[in-house]
This record gives C-alpha cells, sequence and structure tokens, in this order.
C-alpha cells in the first residue's frame, strides 16, 4: 500500500560543510527509530569511507522516516541527502527537484557561509519551502539573532521561526519533524491508476546488486515485477524489486504518487541510466516526458600515470571501474614522454578530482602521479576550425592559432572583513574583475570573476592561508572568454617536462615562470652536475635557474649505534627512488611534481 | 669466514649539561645513582658472557654522555668485569671519551691505572665564543691545558672538534686546526657540524635563529680539513677521522665500518653480531636509563632484537664500508651475505670518478668522499 500525498514530505538539507548537516540526519534517523543505537553508526548517509574521513557528502543518499506527529498522524518523511560542495552543485540540484521542501541548517556561531549561499539559491529557484534550522545552540559562541538577522539580510528569507537545535545533543529534533510536517508541503497528489511517470533522481553501482536507481513517483505505481522503460535512453528492464531506505534497504510491494525509493533491475552499468531520465511502464507508457537535465560536463582536466609503468594496466582497471559508477567522470589515454603511459581525465572540479585520485590510490592500491590540473581552452585555428584543448601537451602549433578562449568564473567569497586585503589581492593576482563587495556586519561579500584555470591552480589554498581559513567560497560558471594565452614549457637540463607544460596567460608567463623554476630549484635534488632549468614560451626562455652540482653529502658521524638508523633512512631513499622519473639523465622526484604546482604567488 | 673481531661498547648517559646539538642518548647527571649503574653494567657484562660464547676482545669503548665523569671505581669495574668474562685481546684497544672541564691529573691517572689506554677529548673548538654557542662548560685554555695533561698521561690520544659553525670562517678554521694539530696529535676527529632532529639547535635553526653554512660552504670546509691534515701528517682513514698512521687509528670504531661484531652495555647501546649460519643480528637496549637497569637488574640482555635480511645486512656493510679509506671489502661482503653492490651504479659511479676498484674491493676516490652518503646509497642494492 503506498501512503497518501498528504502524509508525504520530501525534503533535503541545505548547509555548509561543518554546520552539522549529517549529524541532524543522524538524529532525524535516530528519533524516528530508523536504527537502534547499536546499529547507529556515526553518520550513516556518509558511507563512502572518503566521505566519512572528510565530512563531505558526494552522492546523493535518501532515507525514508516514519514519524507519527503530534496530530497523531503517521506521516513518511523522506530525507534526500545532497552533497554541499560545489563540484557537485550538479548532484544538489537534481536532488532539490525530488523535494517540495528544505532544512536550511545554519550554524548559530558561525552564520550564512558561501556554500549554503549557492545550495540555498538553488532550493529557492525550484521553488522549495525553506525552513530555517540553527545549529550548534547549545555553544557558548552561539548568536541566534545576529544569525537569524543574518540569514534575512543575506538570503532574504523570512528566519523569525528558524528551529534552534543542538544536532549534538539531540535538542530540538521533535521540533525539526514537527516544522517539516507543518511547514513544508506535500508532494502535489498524482493519480496512481495514470501510467506511471517517475523521475531518476540517481543511481549508483551495488556489487551485489547492479545499478541501483533512486526514484520519485510522479504519478502512476510503481510495482515490483514491472516492465519499466528509461524514455531518454530507451533501455527496457524488468523490476527485480522496489523499495525504500530506511535507512536500511527495505523492499515494499509498490512506490504511488510522491514517494521516493529505489528500483532495482539488473542494469549493469551507470552509464546506462541517465539521471533526469523518465521512468515509464514499458506496456502503458505516459505521453509526456519529464524536463530531464542536461549531463554533468568535465571541467578540470589532469593526467593521471602510474607511479610504476608497470601499474598501468591495474590503473586501467581502476579508472574504468570508477567510471561506471561516476558517469560525470571522463578519461582517455594519454602518452607522456615523462611519464609514460597514463590517462587524460576530467572532473567537475577540484574536489572531485581529488577524491577520484583519492579513491584510486585509496580502493584500489595505485600509486598515481597527478600532472597539472588545466581547463577545456577553445581554440580557433587560422583556417576557422575550433578545437577544444584539453592538456596543454596537445596545443596547436602557435602559428596555426588565431584565437583561444578561456572558462571564467562568477565566485562567491565571505570573509571576515580583517582578512578582505588579502583576499582583495589574491583575486587581483589571479586576473579576478570585482563585481559586488557588500557588508553583513562584520563579514564581506565579495563577488569575483575569475578565469577558471587560475582557480585550479591552488586558490583554495592561498585563500585558507590568506583568510586564516575564515574564508568560505564557491562558484559558478559564467562564459568563456578570449584571451591573451600561451605554452609555457619547462625544461630541465635543456629536456622539456611535458608533464609541467602549461597555458597562462601572457601577462602572467613570467611570474609564474619564475616563481616554478625558482621552486623547482628547490625540489630537484643536487646531482653530480649543474642542471640549468628553464620556463620558455616557444624558443623564448622567459626565467632560468641553475642548480649547482652536488658538493657535500655525508653524515658526519656515523658509529655502531648509528647503523640502524643509516640504514632505515636508506630504506626511505629507495622507496621514493621508485616515485624518480628520469629526465635524460636527471632524476626528479614525484614531490617535484606535486609541489611545483603549489605555487606560493608572494 | 674467519671469525670477527668482537668490541664491547660502554654507554655512560649522563652529561652536566646537554650540549645543544647533541642527539645522543644523554641525561641530566643530576640525581644519577652512579653506583646502581656501576653494578648494572658490569652485570650485563656477564650476561652477554653467558648469551654467547666469550672470546678475547680486540676493544672495550666508554662512550656516553660523559664517561669522563663517571668514577674511576666504575670504569675499573667494567674493565676488570670484561676481562674476566671475556679477556682482552693482545693489542685491544681500551678507549675513553672525556670532557676538558673534568681533566684532573688524579681522576685521569686513575683512569689510566684502571686499563684505559686511550682518550678522546671533546674539545670542540680553540675559540671562546664558539665554545659558549656550542654550549660547552669549558674554556679554549681548558682545552689547551687538557689536550697537555691527556698527552702526558696517555699512550694515546685523540681529541674532536666540530667545523661549518654557525658564524665561523674559513680561515678561522684553518688557524684552529693549525693549532690543535700543533699538539703534536696523532689522532683528531673532525665533524661538520649538522642539525640534527630532536635538539635544540633544530628548534633554532627551525625559528631562523640559526645559521649554519650553505652546502657550498660546508664543501669549503671539509676541503681545508683535508687539505691540512693531510699536510701535517694526519691524513684521514674515515669521513671525519684523521690518524698519522695504522697504529693511531681507532681500533674499536673500525670494528663498526668493517662490520666485525660489537656489543654494548648501557642505555640505548646498539649491537651486531654475526650468528652461526652467517646470519647478521642486530640488538638494542633500553634507553632510558632507569627503564635500562631494570631490564637487565630482570635477567633481560636487549629490549629489541632483529636478525637481518641479507639484503639488509649488505645495505649496512655497504653504508659503513665505504667511509674508510680501506673502502669496502667486496669479496667478504658477498660472502657474507651473497649480496653484492649495485652493478649499474658501480659502473656509473666509476665513469664519473666516484669510486675506484675491482671485485674484492671498493673505494670512495677523493672525489666520492664528500658526497659519500649518495655515492653508498646509489651502490646499495
Amino acid at each position: 500500500m503506498s501512503t497518501a500525498p498528504e502524509k508525504i514530505r520530501n525534503f533535503s538539507i541545505v548547509a555548509h560543510i561543518d554546520h552539522g548537516k549529517s549529524t541532524l540526519a543522524d538524529r532525524l534517523i535516530q528519533v524516528t527509530g530508523g536504527l537502534t543505537d547499536r546499529e547507529m553508526k556515526e553518520q550513516v548517509l556518509d558511507n563512502m569511507e572518503l566521505e566519512r574521513e572528510r565530512g563531505i557528502t558526494i552522492k546523493a543518499q535518501t532515507v525514508r522516516l516514519d514519524y507519527t506527529a503530534q496530530d497523531g498522524e503517521h506521516y513518511v518523511l523522506n530525507l534526500i541527502d545532497t552533497p554541499g560542495h560545489v563540484d557537485f552543485a550538479y548532484e544538489v540540484n537534481r536532488s532539490l527537484y525530488a523535494c517540495e521542501g528544505a532544512l536550511l541548517v545554519v550554524d548559530a556561531s558561525q552564520g550564512v557561509e558561501a556554500q549554503t549561499l549557492a545550495n540555498v539559491y538553488q532550493a529557492i529557484d525550484v521553488d522549495l519551502e525553506i525552513v530555517p534550522v540553527l545549529n550548534k545552540i547549545d555553544l557558548p559562541a552561539a548568536d541566534p539573532d545576529r544569525v537569524k538577522e543574518q540569514i534575512e539580510d543575506v538570503i532574504g528569507i523570512d528566519a523569525s521561526e528558524a528551529v534552534p537545535i543542538s544536532a549534538k545533543t539531540g535538542m530540538g529534533i521533535e521540533d525539526v519533524l514537527e516544522a517539516v510536517v507543518k511547514r513544508l508541503p506535500p508532494p502535489k497528489s498524482g493519480d496512481p491508476e495514470a501510467p506511471l511517470k517517475a523521475m531518476l533522481v540517481d543511481s549508483w553501482y551495488d556489487a551485489y546488486l547492479g545499478v541501483i536507481c533512486l526514484v520519485r513517483v510522479i504519478e502512476g505505481t510503481l510495482k515490483k515485477g514491472m516492465r519499466v522503460r528509461m524514455m531518454g535512453t530507451g533501455g527496457v528492464y524488468n523490476v527485480d524489486d522496489v523499495g525504500v531506505f530506511k535507512p536500511t534497504k527495505t523492499s515494499v510491494n509498490d512506490l504511488g504518487p510522491g514517494e521516493i525509493g529505489f528500483l532495482n533491475a539488473s542494469i549493469k552499468q551507470v552509464r546506462d541510466t541517465r539521471v533526469g531520465d523518465t521512468v515509464t511502464d514499458d506496456r502503458r507508457p505516459t505521453d509526456k516526458m519529464l524536463p530531464g537535465f542536461k549531463p554533468a560536463q568535465p571541467v578540470v582536466f589532469c593526467g593521471l600515470f602510474p607511479v610504476d609503468a608497470n601499474d598501468f594496466e591495474d590503473l586501467r582497471e581502476a579508472i574504468e571501474k570508477l567510471a561506471l559508477n561516476d558517469a560525470s567522470f571522463s578519461h582517455e589515454m594519454e602518452t607522456s614522454a615523462a611519464l609514460g603511459f597514463g590517462f587524460r581525465c576530467g572532473f567537475l572540479g577540484l574536489l572531485h578530482l581529488e577524491v577520484i585520485r583519492e579513491r584510486l590510490e585509496r580502493e584500489y592500491n595505485v600509486d598515481l602521479i597527478t600532472t597539472a590540473p588545466s581547463v577545456i581552452y577553445d581554440i580557433t585555428l587560422t583556417d576557422g576550425e575550433t578545437v577544444e584543448l584539453h592538456n596543454p601537451a596537445d596545443m596547436p602549433d602557435p602559428v596555426k592559432i588565431d584565437s583561444i578562449a578561456e572558462p571564467w568564473i562568477k565566485a562567491t567569497i565571505l570573509v571576515p572583513d580583517e582578512y578582505i586585503g588579502g583576499v582583495l589581492k589574491l583575486c587581483e593576482d589571479r586576473r579576478g574583475i570585482q563585481k559586488e563587495l557588500t557588508y553583513a556586519g562584520s563579514r564581506a561579500m565579495l563577488v569575483y570573476e575569475l578565469p577558471l584555470n587560475e582557480v585550479v591552480f591552488d586558490f583554495y589554498d592561498r585563500l585558507k592561508s590568506v583568510t586564516k581559513g575564515y574564508a568560505s567560497f564557491d562558484y559558478q560558471f559564467l562564459e568563456t572568454r578570449e584571451e591573451d594565452l600561451v605554452k609555457m614549457s619547462i625544461l630541465v637540463n635543456e629536456e622539456p617536462v611535458d608533464a609541467l607544460s602549461m597555458i597562462v596567460h601572457r601577462s602572467r608567463a613570467e611570474m609564474r615562470g619564475r616563481g616554478m623554476v625558482e621552486k623547482l630549484k628547490d625540489l630537484i635534488p643536487r646531482q653530480m652536475f649543474k642542471i640549468p632549468i628553464q620556463a620558455a614560451i616557444g624558443g623564448r626562455v622567459i626565467a632560468r635557474e641553475t642548480l649547482s652540482a652536488m658538493r657535500k653529502d655525508v653524515t658526519a658521524k656515523c658509529y655502531g649505534g648509528d647503523v640502524t638508523r643509516k640504514r632505515k633512512l636508506l630504506e626511505k631513499q629507495k622507496a621514493g627512488k621508485k616515485k624518480m622519473r628520469q629526465f635524460g639523465k636527471v632524476e626528479i622526484p614525484q614531490e617535484a611534481f606535486i609541489a611545483a604546482l603549489k605555487m606560493d604567488s608572494d | 669466514m674467519t671469525r670477527p673481531a668482537l668490541g664491547l661498547y660502554a654507554h655512560w648517559p649522563w652529561c652536566a649539561r646537554i650540549c645543544p646539538y647533541c642527539d645522543f642518548n644523554v641525561y641530566r647527571a643530576k640525581g644519577a645513582d652512579t653506583d646502581a649503574m656501576t653494578a648494572v653494567l658490569t652485570g650485563h657484562v656477564g650476561l652477554w658472557a653467558e648469551h654467547m660464547q666469550p672470546r678475547p676482545l680486540a676493544s672495550l669503548h666508554f662512550g656516553g654522555g660523559t664517561p669522563s665523569l663517571a668514577p674511576p671505581a666504575t670504569i675499573a669495574a667494567v674493565i676488570k668485569a670484561a676481562d674476566a668474562r671475556f679477556g682482552f685481546a693482545p693489542d685491544a684497544e681500551i678507549g675513553l671519551e672525556a670532557n676538558p672541564e673534568d681533566a684532573g691529573p688524579e681522576r685521569w691517572r686513575a683512569f689510566r691505572d684502571a686499563g684505559v689506554e686511550r682518550v678522546s677529548l671533546g674539545v670542540q673548538a680553540l675559540d671562546d665564543d664558539a665554545l659558549k654557542s656550542l654550549g660547552r662548560m669549558h674554556s679554549a685554555d681548558q682545552a689547551r691545558r687538557a689536550i697537555a695533561l691527556a698527552l702526558e698521561i696517555f699512550p694515546r690520544v685523540s681529541i674532536d672538534l666540530i667545523y661549518a659553525r654557525p658564524d665561523q670562517t674559513a680561515e678561522a678554521w684553518e688557524a684552529e686546526l693549525e693549532e690543535a694539530l700543533g699538539f703534536g696529535l696523532k689522532h683528531l676527529s673532525a665533524y661538520q657540524l649538522t642539525i640534527e632532529p630532536g635538539t635544540a639547535f633544530e628548534k633554532r635553526a627551525a625559528r631562523g635563529q640559526l645559521d649554519t653554512p650553505e652546502e657550498d660552504s660546508a664543501a669549503q670546509f671539509y676541503e681545508i680539513t683535508q687539505q691540512i691534515c693531510a699536510a701535517r701528517g694526519l691524513p684521514a682513514y674515515e669521513v671525519s677521522n684523521h690518524a698519522s698512521g695504522p697504529a693511531h687509528q681507532s681500533r674499536h670504531n673500525r670494528l663498526y665500518w668493517t662490520s666485525q661484531d660489537w656489543i654494548a652495555i648501557g642505555p640505548g647501546g646498539h649491537g651486531r653480531l654475526w650468528a652461526d649460519g652467517d646470519a647478521r643480528r642486530g640488538f638494542a637496549l633500553a634507553r632510558r636509563p632507569d627503564a635500562y637497569q631494570a631490564a637487565v637488574s630482570a635477567g633481560e640482555l636487549w629490549e629489541e632484537d632483529e636478525t637481518l635480511s641479507p639484503l639488509d645486512a649488505a645495505r649496512e656493510m655497504i653504508l659503513m664500508g665505504l667511509r674508510i679509506t680501506d673502502g669496502l671489502d667486496r669479496a667478504r661482503l658477498r660472502a657474507a651475505t651473497g649480496q653484492d653492490v649495485d652493478a649499474d651504479a658501480l659502473a656509473r659511479l666509476t665513469g664519473q670518478g666516484l669510486v675506484a676498484g675491482d671485485e674484492t674491493r671498493i673505494k670512495a676516490t677523493r672525489k666520492g668522499r664528500p658526497v659519500l652518503d649518495y655515492v653508498a646509497g646509489a651502490l646499495c642494492p
């Protein structure tokens, strides 16, 4: 028996990282009896190891809460947990389409952050009803009145009835549940007898069951044993199982209008499903498809190479497996003179890149060398042809290039006003164009237009360091703009190191080149001969350093008690040696590649 | 393989004051119970004798810490115990590390009477400002007097000097070295100051309050040392050790560099023994004096022991063996471990003029010695 729509509430939680979204979700599950205390693992919804470790959510998750409200009625609350990070904004967006309302969780002492803003605007854009929740109200630094005012000023929604809670102690959790029931609208009622029309909200791969699809039923009824058709892809599947997450997977007989649950239909690859697709009854299809979504496009690219060339096949296998479950991640084979065989991979953003890289290293045990992240450049050739450049190594001959355009973003930065000087300088250094500078209390909100290639280049790290970690940052894509861009090559001992070449704005090339060669001079160990390190545009050297030959490298004291230490040190060096790459006569440690790309501009 | 020579190292863990550059296993002497330690040290000698087939000792070395702060009776008791349980080979070396500020004719004669025939004096510098910045308690004059006294009392005398100190100039080092050699010493250890983890100097360097020379000037100081010592008849026989002939070299330290056998007593000591069947075993003693004393009193010979793999044993032989100018006994390396130096590296380094040798022996050249860690690391399989 499916639940009547008026007894259903579909909602998600919008919050900045650390503001307690996962803890609140856990509490809601606990209070509604989804899990016993013993079963209650910390932060149930973040079930990927990496997600738990970093306190971030990458994939959308959902849980069904059974709640008997103070009015004595029984309600079904579907909580759709969404990723908080900008890289996964696309997943947030489509998850929000499955909801009627959202809880906006704001830390009662920290206030609104940039990430909160981006996500809450997305929720407002899809017409969700929003209930503000002030978390961590028990902390001494909590200042609910100030934060309420800030929510009203910055976001522009009524915060007078914000629910004060402490997800940590459990205070106010009942009030949240009541607010969900009373203040969020139920889903629009649909005809349970109509032809099935359901939206594919998300899909992921389960090692035992194959692909699991999360769906939101709009009208009609989804039943086990039904033959469903994905209207966009045309795929037809037999439904083996229908169910909900409570949060453990629980089979149900059917899902009616307004309900959210999963279907399991022996689909082999996540790639066979398209998020936003319309799921219908193959025998009695609905006449109108849902509008659907544009698939997420990778915007940041880098090369991934195995440290040990013999591991290439392992890397290939790992990447292919990951790609099965992550349609937003692209990969194609790449050969580098320096690094051998590897893959050029595309990501939704830097965090996505890091998450994939870490999963490859951790879950698949492949040691990786990561090349400089780059963006997509649109190149127009003199013959009028246009090409998309994902890899600086593929840059056409400059004489054949008519123009190059690069992606720009609109960045929003919230920062306590004492750090604003550093942030302004950082943005200016990165070719930023200031669009807005407003204050809410002692915090400034900056809006900048920035070239994405300046952001993928250690911008977060720099921002964190100039603001002591107090800034929050978010961005969205703006457009591509034609700019004076050139390819800068790095030469070590006269040999070009392809993995370090990059595309830079001409006005920044010299500075970037100088920084790079200076850094490399410190990172490359001295060898028995002198080594020139150069940055060049075409044949013209724009910066040069010379690494002197090694002159002294010997331990002064080495007696009976030092032997063990000396041997252990050697073991470490030998292990590090595996991560060295040979360029002509010169060995460059892997750290040099990674560190060379993290550059301080001051 | 002929039976390796056996040495005994005795660690005296206490110092009147901890030097800011020192990363040895040392503790402030205040409140130390020297009588209890003496009993434990001699007892430990007995435990070793029961563990292995005793054979005459080629050397006994008192290191530290500051063993010259130990009561002469302690030194005498350990030497006596070693003699009783192991015996000494005919040309055995019995050496002791001493600080200039404890120099005194009576005390030192007592050490000599106990059997100490070699002292190495921690002179470190012949410059009052430098001594102060190194945290030493003696003056340059005290050092000069101590050298003279040591030469009077002990048959063999060495001094330790530290170079490439903060603010030291090449000229000053030349003059200091010349003065030191003017005493007619037959042995000298000259160490480049290095900043070791966990020392006060490391903290100061991290705060930017300590300037030590860059690699290039360290190389220059090393060159000066090589030239002056060789010219004055004390060529290097090891990276930091100079002697006027084989008889004056440190026999005890040669045991380490030639991968012989040595056992240890005293907190934090390390030992190595070629066991039956030629496996190399390593031992480490408890580091804290109280833990060490409790362990030995409970009859424990060591805190940790390991059997080295042939690869590890070979690496130790190479790392240590290349430090001496005689070089690495390659034939013995192969016989003892079944391993050999890396052939590609050997060819490359020979081509670069950093090593020379043949099937039986490999030496670092004059050019290779200043970069020995690189050379030895590359040669290790």
